[in-house]
């Protein structure tokens, strides 16, 4: 089991907090994607899993080891807690062939010859790099660079795969490839994946679930389509998917419905059951429908073609900024009505 | 507060490596320095200035302080001309041949400044060989020309210009192209556009290449030793030799206080380097990718036959000179081919014992210099990247100093720190340890400037990548850290070798019979009256000297950026 148990972690930087009272879970076998802007601390929390970082505060359990604690002053330095970690510059070392970048953490564990040869080829064909062994990492292009960088950490048997923002640094074609690796490795080996992206579409694809992070802080941490569906607070609203988020007044609750008035429309929202108060609601394009009868009077700001359909930017009589996708192709002045559909409505301060 | 060793991967053998080689080192460079400090302000272990007092009272002190400062500063003046004038020419227009032009223009800085004095006075001068050859020789009993102030002067100017060449050559090229792009498309044209941008942005790396130009003129002992002596000519640093090597270590107390009058001028030198070099790394931003290239019209080819003359003129001709005296049988004896012969050459490289010891002594000291350099530097260096801890910080800009401070003064510290070792009656004076460590010391910098410029570009997810797949301290460093950095340490190894090898000034005031070193020989020699034994000495050094040079720019591409001095 490696479960990664994480309580109040927290890390300041000469004095800056980077991370501040994490305390989650992270269970055995999960693809775990940390998914925030840059400086929210997720390569901090990352680096922190590794050992590369101590915390300031909290402490940090792996399995039934303690990993390091504030408190005692523990710290497990990187080499002795046998785990993966992947590079987004990948740190192949330049003077090794990919064989030997792959062998070395086995040479490093006094494995026998014959064992490393066998558990190296097993590497090597599990990322189809047989054919490249002899081969020196600058003879390689970024998607086989990346994958001896994957061979070598999964050579090891690591009990948890840390990943910092590993397809950064490859072009987009080669992306969705190397996101396909990814997914089809860790459904092989069941590995605990904790895997760090500032690309959300990266996030969604292949992670269990997502923790957002912001401001040092997990905003939420929740499977992507309850995170797109259901968005906790404002700053995932607008994170996460497209999406605008506007004030709501009068709220009336009827049983288990929820109405509010959404810039001078009345329409029926949805909220988790928990929230006793709602004060905003984030509008997608999936809640707007562009109808000549649509009570929100508004008019054309941009219109962008995403390939096969258009999205619009649009600005309503009072002022707010709205994204709507449409099929038929406007133009930037017209005017027409947009009509709301049970938005998701959470509360603010 | 955080410890040390909690902020930064809680890996504590790294942080006990590092104390424990920081304190190797800052023995080796600082310790020294601070010896010399407390001889200067204390009298008999009391604290007193009187003997400083006294000796700067004496007018020897005087006048020797004002000949150094005139010939340091009036050479920088020369150094300054001739460097930025080529440098200016090299860094920014369409010369062709670049490469081939700034590696001869590195050669005056690499040769010994003994043999670059020795050189010069064979090409001027009544009895010199290569003159009567040419029959243009002064009548005799005409003065040696360079035996002057003046001659000190143009030769310092010789030797240093290449520090200015450098230091301004990188400093423009770190002038982002579009800036002066930016000039050229507002209007501005050929001399404006140098004027009114390229020299302002160059001034801070102006200045700090002529304030390093004149510390390393001022502690220069070869030059004013060689011409100054026979003038009665006295600067600093060769006031200092001729008291040690007149009286010996009875006036050791006097010469402390004159090594810290130099070392006073030499660092307000590089305080004012420093500042001017952090006032350079501001507000540079931009690609700097593609070298500036103005185009010299019809001027390019004049430009570039005045500049393979002057080049002709200071590396080529004293050579020649070089050449001539080593040929002929007796100094003074016109060159032909009659009297050709390698007398002097057979003379002093196969039967003179005293020069096969050096040679012996010399090669043992650069040698093992570099080896122990090596192991001390790449670890340091690395864990100083790794873990900037205040200690570090404060040795990274201290440990310049030996290497920076003049040779006597580095010299005189040694002597003081070694002559009693502390708890023991032994000495080290007088042995070629003395020598050994005093290279250690002088050449730390030489040797971890390199080294930490290659690891200042290494990725640190390099190391992490081994820590990560459970790689110790050492294995990183045996199997990751040392192979990455050795074509850093690689070059690095040679030239403290090549330095080392040719050094003349911190041995020529260490050294007693049977630990000379091929500086003290030449200068020996010469001082003595061999000049062709000195000049077929010489010439077999610059060989040398050029090879080293050459192996390097071989492998040159093989390096990082910033490790090869010449290719900054």
């Amino acid at each position: 089991m490696a479960d990664i148990d994480l309580s109040s972690v927290g890390k300041t930087f000469a004095g800056t907090p980077a991370l501040q009272d994490i305390t989650t879970r992270f269970d055995d076998g999960e693809f775990i994607a940390l998914l925030g802007p840059s400086g929210c601390g997720k390569t901090t929390l990352l680096r922190i899993l590794a050992g590369f970082e101590t915390p300031t505060s909290g402490q940090i359990r792996i399995g039934a080891r303690e990993m390091a604690n504030a408190q005692t002053g523990v710290s497990l330095p990187p080499e002795e807690r046998n785990i993966g970690f992947v590079f987004q510059s990948y740190a192949l070392w330049p003077h090794m062939s990919v064989w030997r970048n792959v062998s070395y953490p086995l040479e490093i564990r006094r494995f026998s010859k014959s064992e490393i040869a066998r558990q190296t080829d097993a590497a090597l064909a599990s990322t189809g790099l047989e054919a490249y062994a002899d081969r020196m990492p600058s003879d390689l292009s970024g998607g086989q660079r990346q994958r001896v960088a994957l061979a070598r950490c999964l050579v090891s048997d690591p009990c948890a795969v840390l990943l910092d923002e590993p397809l950064a640094n490859l072009d987009v074609a080669l992306r969705a490839t190397m996101q396909g690796v990814f997914t089809d490795f860790h459904k092989r080996t069941g590995a605990t994946m904790v895997y760090v992206t500032h690309d959300q579409a990266e996030a969604m694809a292949m992670a269990d679930r997502i923790a957002v992070m912001d401001q040092g802080r997990i905003q939420q941490f929740d499977t992507p389509q309850t995170l797109y569906e259901r968005p906790k607070n404002r700053f995932v609203a607008e994170f996460v998917g497209r999406g605008t988020v506007v004030p709501v007044q009068e709220v009336t609750q009827a049983g288990g419905a929820r109405q509010a008035r959404i810039l001078g429309a009345e329409v029926a929202v949805q909220s988790a059951r928990a929230e006793k108060q709602v004060s905003h609601v984030c509008l997608r394009p999936e809640n707007l429908t562009i109808s000549e009868s649509g009570d929100l009077r508004s008019k054309v700001a941009r219109v962008t073609y995403m390939g096969g359909k258009y999205l619009l930017e649009t600005v309503t009589d009072c002022g707010a900024r709205l994204f709507a996708e449409t099929r038929a192709r406007f133009d930037v002045g017209a005017q027409l009505g947009l009509t709301i559909t049970t938005p998701w409505a959470f509360s603010e301060d | 507060m955080m410890s040390v060793a909690q902020q930064n991967g809680g890996s504590r053998s790294e942080a006990r490596l590092l104390s424990a080689i920081l304190i190797v080192a800052i023995c080796l460079t600082l310790a020294p320095v601070l010896r010399l400090f407390v001889e200067g302000v204390t009298d008999q272990g009391r604290p007193s200035l009187t003997l400083m007092r006294d000796v700067l009272a004496q007018p020897s002190t005087l006048s020797a302080l004002k000949h150094s400062l005139v010939t340091a500063g009036f050479g920088t003046l020369v150094s300054l001309v001739l460097g930025a004038a080529f440098a200016f020419l090299v860094a920014l227009t369409d010369l062709r041949a670049k490469a081939a032009l700034v590696f001869c223009l590195m050669i005056p800085m690499m040769i010994p400044p003994q043999i670059t004095a020795l050189s010069w006075t064979q090409i001027m001068g009544p009895s010199s060989v290569l003159l009567k050859t040419l029959g243009i020789a002064p009548p005799l009993g005409a003065p040696q020309p360079l035996y002057s102030p003046q001659g000190i002067i143009f030769l310092l100017g010789i030797q240093h210009m290449s520090i200015i060449f450098l230091t301004l050559r990188a400093g423009l090229r770190s002038i982002p192209q579009d800036v002066v792009e930016a000039a050229r498309i507002s209007g501005a044209k050929g001399l404006r556009t140098w004027w009114q941008v390229v020299m302002p942005l160059t001034l801070p790396s102006l200045a700090a290449g002529t304030a390093i130009t004149f510390v390393t003129a001022l502690g220069n002992f070869g030059i004013p030793a060689m011409l100054g002596i026979p003038a009665d000519y006295a600067t600093l640093p060769t006031l200092v030799y001729q008291k040690l090597a007149g009286m010996g270590t009875t006036v050791l107390a006097e010469v402390s206080v004159l090594a810290m009058l130099i070392g006073a001028v030499a660092v307000a030198g590089i305080l004012l380097q420093r500042l001017c070099q952090s006032r350079q790394r501001l507000h540079l931003v931009g690609s700097t990718s593609r070298p500036l290239a103005l185009p010299l019209g019809a001027a390019r080819l004049p430009v570039e036959i005045l500049l393979w003359a002057v080049v002709f003129a200071i590396l080529v001709l004293p050579m020649f000179g070089l050449l001539a005296t080593s040929l002929v049988p007796a100094y003074g004896v016109t060159l032909r081919f009659d009297t050709v012969t390698l007398a002097s050459w057979y003379e002093v490289l196969f039967r003179q014992p005293v020069t096969s010891r050096a040679f012996a002594n010399s090669f043992g000291l650069a040698a093992g210099a570099s080896a122990v350099l090596v192991m001390i530097c790449l670890p340091l260096a690395w864990l100083m990247e790794r873990r900037k801890t205040r200690l570090a910080r404060l040795f990274d800009s201290l440990l310049d100093l030996p290497y920076a401070l003049p040779g006597v003064v580095l010299s005189i510290a040694m002597i003081l720190l070694l002559i009693k070792l502390p708890f023991t009656e032994a000495t080290l004076y007088g042995t070629i340890w003395i020598i050994f460590l005093a290279y250690l010391a002088r050449f730390f910098a030489v040797m971890f400037r390199p080294v930490q410029a290659s690891l200042k570009q290494f990725d640190p997810a390099m190391d992490e990548a081994a820590q990560s797949v459970g790689a110790s301290l050492y294995r990183r460093l045996r199997d990751v850290i040392f192979p990455l950095s050795a074509p850093a340490a690689a070059a690095g190894a040679i030239l403290v070798f090549l330095t080392a090898f040719n050094e003349l000034t911190v041995s020529a005031l260490l050294w007693s019979s049977g630990t000379e070193t091929l500086g003290v020989v030449i200068f020996n020699l010469d001082d003595s009256g061999e000049t062709g034994m000195a000049s077929a000495l010489a010439m077999t050094i610059v060989f040398v000297v050029i090879v080293l040079m050459a192996l390097i720019q071989l492998f040159s591409r093989r390096f990082p950026k910033g490790v090869v001095p010449w290719q900054t």
